[in-house]
């Protein structure tokens, strides 16, 4: 069996990083912790510490409330596992200014690489759960699947398109320097982003 | 206890923007009304741990949000809960409707009855019970009250049968 092909997670987020312009971004888990290493913005949200699987509704709220600011959620697949029904709610909401990007590595990266219930190793057909399809069942209209960098890159502007949009991104398992970053007070940081929405 | 009009006339003077919740047999009978109020956007979750991030996005970009879920939906809603208003601290306000206390004939032995007030105590959450009709009142003061601190609180509104 050929492995399938995969971006590394520091790669996908740099296109993000690069393409976001003025949108709130918020990221969870392994990407929260990745996303610290990128110049930082006053529409950031490091979710550390997070509930798992709320960084999505958390979004959402956002984006109601703030129908013309661009919202982009990056979420790990163990977080969207934890939390499918937001799935649901999202495409019911619809808001034209909401992106989900959920970043796919099969496993919990950051408690040590175990797999997680979608990987193909731990499913009775073998195969790895399409999360691009529970995102269409659930009701999303743009989906988009990517599993190199160059190709998200040059369809960047798919992060900007009318949404709900799911952006589908093959990560690979990253092994090395996986330690905690600690992204500071929480609640210094909500209040920061809450300031930065409202001014 | 709250008619669904009183209901909403007492959230539109409050100044609430945004109904985050998840209907029970209690709390679904606002639902019709809630649709058409003009000035409240009615916002349905899956599970209601989402209802709470939902309604914390909300505030940071400048609504007023309400939570309005029944006390299994309290449970459910633990690790979303701790997160928004201990780790984040915000003053994120819930109604939440208290399955069985006025009649528990069509659940005998709801557990519901025995876990809801220690689980809110458990939580540290400024909460006002309202046992019966003469206590409604208490609902807006109390939510003026957590406003004006800025702190999270929770109306615990007694139901009647499951």
């Amino acid at each position: 069996m050929s492995t399938p092909q995969a971006m590394p997670l520091a790669e996908a987020l740099a296109v993000i990083h690069q393409y976001r312009a003025d949108a709130v971004v918020i990221t969870t888990m392994g990407a929260a912790r990745e996303w610290q290493t990128l110049e930082p913005h006053s529409k950031d949200l490091v979710y550390m510490p997070s509930s798992m699987g709320q960084g999505p509704p958390l979004g959402l709220g956002i984006a109601i409330a703030q129908p013309d600011q661009r919202v982009i959620v990056v979420n790990g697949d163990g977080c969207t596992l934890m939390n499918l029904g937001c799935l649901v709610t999202l495409a019911a909401q619809a808001p034209k200014n909401f992106t989900l990007v959920v970043v796919d590595n099969g496993v919990y990266e950051v408690t040590g690489g175990q797999a997680t219930i979608g990987h193909p190793t731990k499913r009775a057909d073998g195969q790895p759960l399409n999360l691009a399809d529970l995102a269409r069942a659930a009701g999303f209209i743009e989906v988009y699947e990517f599993d190199d960098a160059e190709s998200f890159r040059f369809e960047h502007e798919t992060l900007h398109e009318p949404g709900p949009v799911c952006i589908v991104l093959k990560t690979t398992h990253q092994t090395e320097d996986i330690s905690a970053r600690s992204p500071g007070p929480p609640t210094e940081r909500i209040q920061a982003l809450r300031a930065a929405l409202q001014s | 206890m709250f008619a669904p009009e009183e209901f909403i006339s007492t959230l539109t003077e409050l100044g609430i923007t945004h109904v985050v919740w998840i209907p029970d047999t209690t709390l679904g009978q606002w639902d019709e009304a809630l649709r058409a109020a003009p000035e409240i956007e009615l916002v349905q979750v899956c599970r209601e741990g989402e209802a709470w991030a939902l309604a914390a996005g909300l505030y940071l970009g400048g609504a007023k949000p309400i939570v309005v879920i029944q006390c299994t939906g309290l449970f459910e809603s633990g690790d979303s809960l701790r997160n928004i208003v201990h780790d984040y601290r915000l003053p994120i306000y819930a109604l939440i409707g208290y399955r069985s206390f006025l009649n528990a004939a069509s659940l005998p032995g709801d557990t519901c009855l025995k876990f809801t007030e220690p689980v809110l105590d458990a939580w540290a959450l400024d909460t006002v019970f309202l046992k019966d009709e003469s206590m409604k009142p208490q609902f807006a003061e109390h939510y003026r009250k957590c406003t004006e601190q800025q702190i999270p609180g929770i109306c615990l509104m007694a139901e009647g049968a499951a």
